[in-house]
């Protein structure tokens, strides 16, 4: 179970409160997590990561344990208190803009 | 009549207001969406309860949303407006050529008769359409792919698709307007593109007789004479009188040139409305007093209408999509400006009064006559 946390423009769009919990299957990566993610709500494709590059919105982070993971690899492991569900994966919308 | 839906997209959120076929009391919803762009909220003619919303951030990308309660609850529909084929390149504001990029929809025009089709205009130009109400969403290629398409460039704007008009006589017949590049019609449902725009004049580009390359802001069609089109473009307002094979200017006595919306009178097609915005740099009303300019005669001869509008101090724009009229008897004229007023006019523009004052900048206004 990946535990996901949703800004709240997003939250409002999925029609959820709180975190959202994920059942992952394989290895916990940021792609599986998305896919499993827009899976289950597809009102998000196309918000957090372009629909067919499957590259991260601009203004868009990634944060878990205390570290930004924005610029990791899709396929690189996520940390492992993510993956036990420990810590929850954090999807930010940056501080840009007015 | 049971009265009125007025659909307000603003900078922060969609605002629906309602009344009823006497117009003078008000009801208003909103925010839905708050904090995100709506660059175009409307209804469809063959259903009053389903409506569109064009719904865009920075942030997060564009969505559409769909209700068929009249805006009561609203579901996020599809969102894939992905350019068909060889994407293609158009020219950028340096000259230099670009990749078409999507950035976001400005327009959505339902079907008269089936409330499931609508067509959508894009950022960069180009013309989609979902025959499933919003699920599935096409592009309809021959526009972007027309021969005259890697000379477009953008506008202050972007170059955006903001004007479809679908015809009310001719169901193959379809006019887009795009900034910077012009005025386009096709006589089959979009599989061929024309560019008309002759007799534009557009400031001092060097071919002013150029076939695309015209600022054109906002075109109005009256129902029952649909080969007589009104074009408010960057530099004055235009009139054709044969589905815009030819264009001629019938800006007479306005104060400014320049402006966004036009819209015909429901009832009346030589009756036509503008709101006049000073230079084409400083974008507010002449002398800060801000006036709907009215022609009976289809042009040349306008009259400010003033009573009910701020007629000192005021440094609001109106929008090109900030402009409509509803089909009541007599026809109610409504604009939105970018200081967040809704103003209403119940009598064809005599006077005016505002229905709501303080929402977020206005991008745009439709409205629905309910049964």
């Amino acid at each position: 179970m990946i535990r996901v946390v949703l800004p709240a423009h997003l939250k409002n769009l999925a029609h959820v409160t709180g975190e959202v919990r994920l059942d992952v299957t394989g290895p916990a990566t940021q792609r599986l997590v998305l896919d499993s993610l827009e899976a289950r709500y597809p009102m998000l494709l196309g918000t957090i990561r372009d629909r067919h590059s499957g590259k991260r919105r601009a203004f868009v982070r990634f944060y878990a344990c205390q570290e930004d993971l924005s610029n990791e690899s899709p396929d690189a492991p996520l940390p492992e208190p993510v993956a036990a569900g420990e810590e929850p994966f954090i999807i930010l919308g940056a501080m840009a803009g007015g | 009549m049971s009265g009125v839906r007025v659909l307000v997209g603003t900078r922060k959120g969609a605002f629906v207001l309602t009344s009823d076929g006497r117009r003078d009391d008000w009801t208003v919803e909103g925010p839905h969406f708050g904090g995100w762009e709506i660059y175009h909220l409307t209804g469809s003619p063959a259903d009053p309860d389903r409506l569109y919303a064009s719904q865009s951030g920075g942030w997060f990308g564009q969505l559409i949303q769909r209700s068929d309660d009249g805006g009561k609850s609203w579901t996020t529909v599809g969102n894939d407006f992905a350019y068909a084929g060889d994407v293609g390149e158009h020219l950028w504001y340096d000259g230099t050529p670009r990749p078409w990029e999507f950035k976001r929809i400005w327009h959505l025009e339902p079907s008269r008769d089936d409330p499931d089709t609508v067509y959508a205009g894009a950022e960069d130009a180009a013309l989609y359409v979902t025959t499933d109400g919003g699920q599935k969403w096409t592009e309809l290629t021959a526009l972007r792919t027309h021969r005259t398409g890697p000379e477009w460039q953008p506008g202050a704007g972007g170059m955006c698709l903001h004007t479809i008009i679908l015809d009310a006589a001719n169901k193959d017949r379809i006019y887009v307007a795009i900034s910077a590049a012009g005025a386009f019609r096709s006589d089959d449902a979009g599989a061929s593109w024309l560019p008309i725009n002759k007799g534009l004049r557009s400031g001092e580009i060097p071919d002013q007789d150029s076939e695309v390359g015209h600022c054109v802001h906002r075109i109005a069609q009256h129902p029952t004479r649909p080969d007589t089109l009104f074009m408010q473009k960057h530099w004055d307002v235009m009139r054709t009188d044969d589905a815009g094979a030819s264009w001629r200017e019938i800006s007479g006595n306005l104060p400014s040139d320049f402006g966004f919306p036009i819209a015909v009178h429901a009832h009346e097609p030589e009756t036509v409305y503008v709101v006049p915005i000073k230079s084409d740099s400083e974008h507010y009303p002449p002398e800060g007093k801000l006036r709907v300019y009215r022609s009976r005669t289809g042009g040349e001869e306008w009259e400010p209408l003033t009573r009910g509008l701020p007629q000192s101090h005021c440094y609001v724009n109106v929008l090109r999509d900030a402009m409509a009229v509803d089909t009541l008897d007599p026809c109610g004229i409504y604009f939105g400006t970018t200081g967040g007023q809704v103003y209403h006019s119940a009598d064809g523009g005599d006077s005016w009064a505002p229905i709501v004052r303080d929402l977020p900048a206005v991008l745009s206004v439709e409205v629905q006559a309910l049964p």
